[in-house]
């Protein structure tokens, strides 16, 4: 963003959405040849809606999670265009100084690992005080006073006896608690859940999911839901960004897009899941398996594996384009696809 | 109960043995302290009274979250570990009171497939010796001179290309490998399969292609799967029949469709209901019981009933008693005092037709949420 952006607190510009990746293309320059992790992909969230990021293993869902927190490392990682939009000013241009007072703050993440993601040797309720220390300039002590509140509002059953335990000392369910507690320290107005239940039991994953919708109905927050599950997708979600070979194939309401997918990897990706309300019939799978990110097929990246393959699939790769209201999908025969 | 729905596949009732039959099956590990010294503090009971029965070509499945002792009870079951109580008979033959000779017999009838392709592959092997190395073991199935030409026919019914025997496992994908760790079970023509965790380490859209694998090599060499999961929806999709552990015991038990539309133990319900629901369409309108707390210790577990400590129906009478695994009335065994069949799962269609947002939600089962939150 070449533009400078007025007052840096004004809440909206001509965008008017909260956060706004625009064709975003992210590359990892390995001994192996160039990863291209993310090509071109564009989504935005609003205040108080849940995205839902929808993709296999190697799809670079969590890429450009990544490239909004700023943690991806360089080198082997470049972010080489786009920009990434927090309240219409571009993250990737400001000073680090700038960035670091919206990471954290403004833009929270949880990740998958909590016992991973949490520092083993400090207490729970140090490392969420540190959150206030760092950005907020409390002491140390006020600082536990309001990690015990938030641990009560993860619902840490008796968070104030809890504090000074070690990340070791929780269950994994009450460890991702802990994760969401330093999350929503500084009430931020975006949090990014990168797999957030998968490492989970089901009961712990209902358990988490269901914390996770009341808090946002409490804040209002916007929320990035980084997953492989179309369960909890389906649970969920507002909106939905299906990504393939790191780019995204389809886009929608989870209604119409669970509904009636328009690009077939979306169709493939429903028929091979067992249901838990169904019992039975063959499952359908996508043949062959997901493409290495170095070697990207030609046109579209999805032809090897498509049913509906034509020659144009594997010389042009389709853009993903409106194919009705509110829905877009890269696919050359999205309409045929949907049947409309 | 008259309207049971039973698949076409009713529970074991003729007086034939079972190809597997495990009674009353207990793995208690010891919890010591002190390092030369070692003084016994307790015991870790993860299997804790097992029993169920495996026929011929039927798929059992054996679900529970972590730490509910499924895995240990398929090493107890290949006797890799020593059982504290109980029996396991193979087509009649008490498997613990079997001789070297035996149960090298045994391990060739029984096949495992491991969870995770990456570690259960040796990387310093071929894919032609993996897929062979169990004829090294047990010569008698086939003799030398045939092997070769074996391996390529196992690797191409498994769906690889058998010009690949020469290749090594890290030039395979997740799927790929799995279906390797498919061959190498099939090699010895056991009768059963124990399929721990099989689909849970790939991604969807191959998760798919492994169980329709299973399934088709089950049809073609009559084969019996003990098929251990921690995912409801895939054991729904493959079993005929459905165990349900909670800390080292099973507390329900009964035909697929029992177990899943007409659950009648609370455990089985908050897991049935904690599943997420593809559908849309039916959010808000399933009953959702979501459960307190935490799997407590299997090294200390509660009196009486196990799961009381987080069940919504609990009575005094549930810290006395643990409550045996019979049919109180429900069509089907169940370990509850107070057993009562109740769907949980929000039904969508069910004629394979894939209509999520058509599906006629069930009227008057809004969403409700019982259970001990505050």
């Amino acid at each position: 963003m070449t533009l400078t952006s007025p007052a840096p607190d004004a809440p909206t510009t001509a965008g008017g959405h909260l956060l706004e990746v625009d064709n975003l293309s992210v590359e990892f320059r390995t001994e192996y040849g160039v990863v291209h992790a993310v090509n071109q992909v564009n989504w935005h969230l609003d205040k108080g809606e849940t995205l839902a990021i929808l993709g296999e293993s190697g799809s670079g869902k969590s890429v450009s999670a990544q490239a909004i927190m700023g943690i991806i490392d360089t080198p082997p990682g470049y972010i080489t265009e786009g920009q990434i939009r927090y309240n219409g000013r571009d993250m990737l241009t400001m000073s680090d100084e700038e960035q670091r007072k919206l990471r954290g703050p403004d833009i929270a993440i949880v990740f998958q690992d909590a016992l991973s993601a949490l520092n083993p040797v400090f207490t729970v309720g140090a490392q969420i005080a540190e959150m206030f220390k760092v950005h907020r300039g409390m002491s140390k002590k006020d600082g536990m006073v309001r990690a015990a509140e938030l641990m009560d509002r993860v619902r840490i059953p008796n968070a104030k006896g809890r504090v000074k335990d070690y990340p070791h000392q929780f269950s994994g369910g009450m460890r991702q608690r802990v994760m969401m507690a330093m999350a929503l320290s500084l009430d931020p107005s975006v949090l990014i859940a990168d797999e957030p239940t998968t490492a989970l039991d089901v009961t712990v994953q209902a358990q988490i999911m269901d914390l996770l919708m009341e808090l946002q109905q409490e804040t209002g927050m916007g929320v990035v839901l980084i997953t492989h599950d179309l369960g909890v997708v389906g649970e969920v979600a507002d909106r939905i960004a299906v990504m393939y070979a790191g780019r995204i194939v389809e886009t929608g309401t989870v209604y119409d897009v669970f509904g009636d997918p328009a690009h077939p990897y979306t169709v493939g990706l429903m028929n091979s899941v067992p249901r838990v309300d169904q019992r039975g019939q063959r499952l359908s799978p996508i043949t062959g398996s997901p493409p290495n990110l170095a070697n990207i097929p030609s046109g579209c990246p999805f032809h090897p594996r498509c049913p509906r393959a034509q020659a144009i699939c594997s010389q042009e790769r389709p853009p993903l384009r409106p194919v009705v209201v509110g829905r877009h999908s890269a696919c050359h025969f999205s309409e045929e696809v949907l049947g409309v | 109960m008259s309207e049971l729905v039973h698949d076409g596949i009713s529970p074991a009732t003729s007086t034939d043995e079972p190809l597997l039959r495990v009674e009353g099956l207990a793995k208690h590990f010891p919890i010591t302290l002190g390092v030369v010294r070692q003084k016994l503090v307790g015991h870790v009971k993860a299997v804790d009274g097992v029993s169920f029965t495996l026929d011929r070509g039927e798929t059992v499945g054996l679900v529970g979250e972590s730490g509910c002792g499924k895995s240990t009870v398929t090493k107890v079951l290949l006797a890799l570990n020593k059982p504290t109580a109980g029996q396991v008979y193979f087509e009649g033959r008490d498997v613990f009171a079997m001789g070297k000779r035996e149960l090298r017999e045994l391990r060739r009838k029984i096949q495992i497939i491991f969870q995770d392709p990456y570690t259960s592959l040796n990387p310093r092997m071929t894919v032609g010796d993996i897929v062979g190395e169990p004829w090294e073991i047990h010569p008698e199935v086939l003799p030398r001179s045939g092997r070769q030409q074996a391996v390529r026919e196992l690797l191409d019914r498994v769906g690889l290309n058998p010009d690949f025997v020469n290749r090594y496992p890290h030039q395979f994908s997740g799927g790929q490998r799995q279906r390797i760790g498919i061959a190498r079970a099939l090699a010895l023509r056991p009768e059963v399969i124990v399929c721990d965790e099989p689909v849970s380490a790939l991604d969807v859209s191959v998760q798919a292609q492994v169980i329709n694998l299973l399934e088709d090599l089950q049809k073609e060499f009559g084969l019996a799967y003990l098929f251990i999961a921690h995912d409801l929806s895939v054991v729904r999709h493959i079993s005929d029949r459905v165990n349900v552990m909670y800390l080292g015991r099973i507390i329900e038990t009964g035909t697929n469709a029992q177990v899943y539309e007409q659950p009648s133990h609370p455990y089985t319900q908050a897991l049935l209901s904690a599943v997420p629901q593809h559908d849309p369409a039916v959010r808000g309108q399933k009953k959702r019981i979501v459960l307190q707390g935490d799997l407590p210790s299997p090294a200390d577990p509660p009196s009486g009933c196990h799961f009381r400590t987080r069940c919504w129906k609990a009575q005094d009478i549930c810290a006395v008693e643990y409550p045996p695994l019979v049919d109180r009335g429900q069509g089907h065994p169940s370990a509850c005092h107070f057993a009562e069949i109740e769907n949980v799962v929000a039904v969508g269609a069910d004629d394979g037709t894939s209509t999520y947002a058509k599906a006629d939600p069930t009227p008057g089962s809004g969403s409700q949420r019982i259970g001990t939150e505050s």
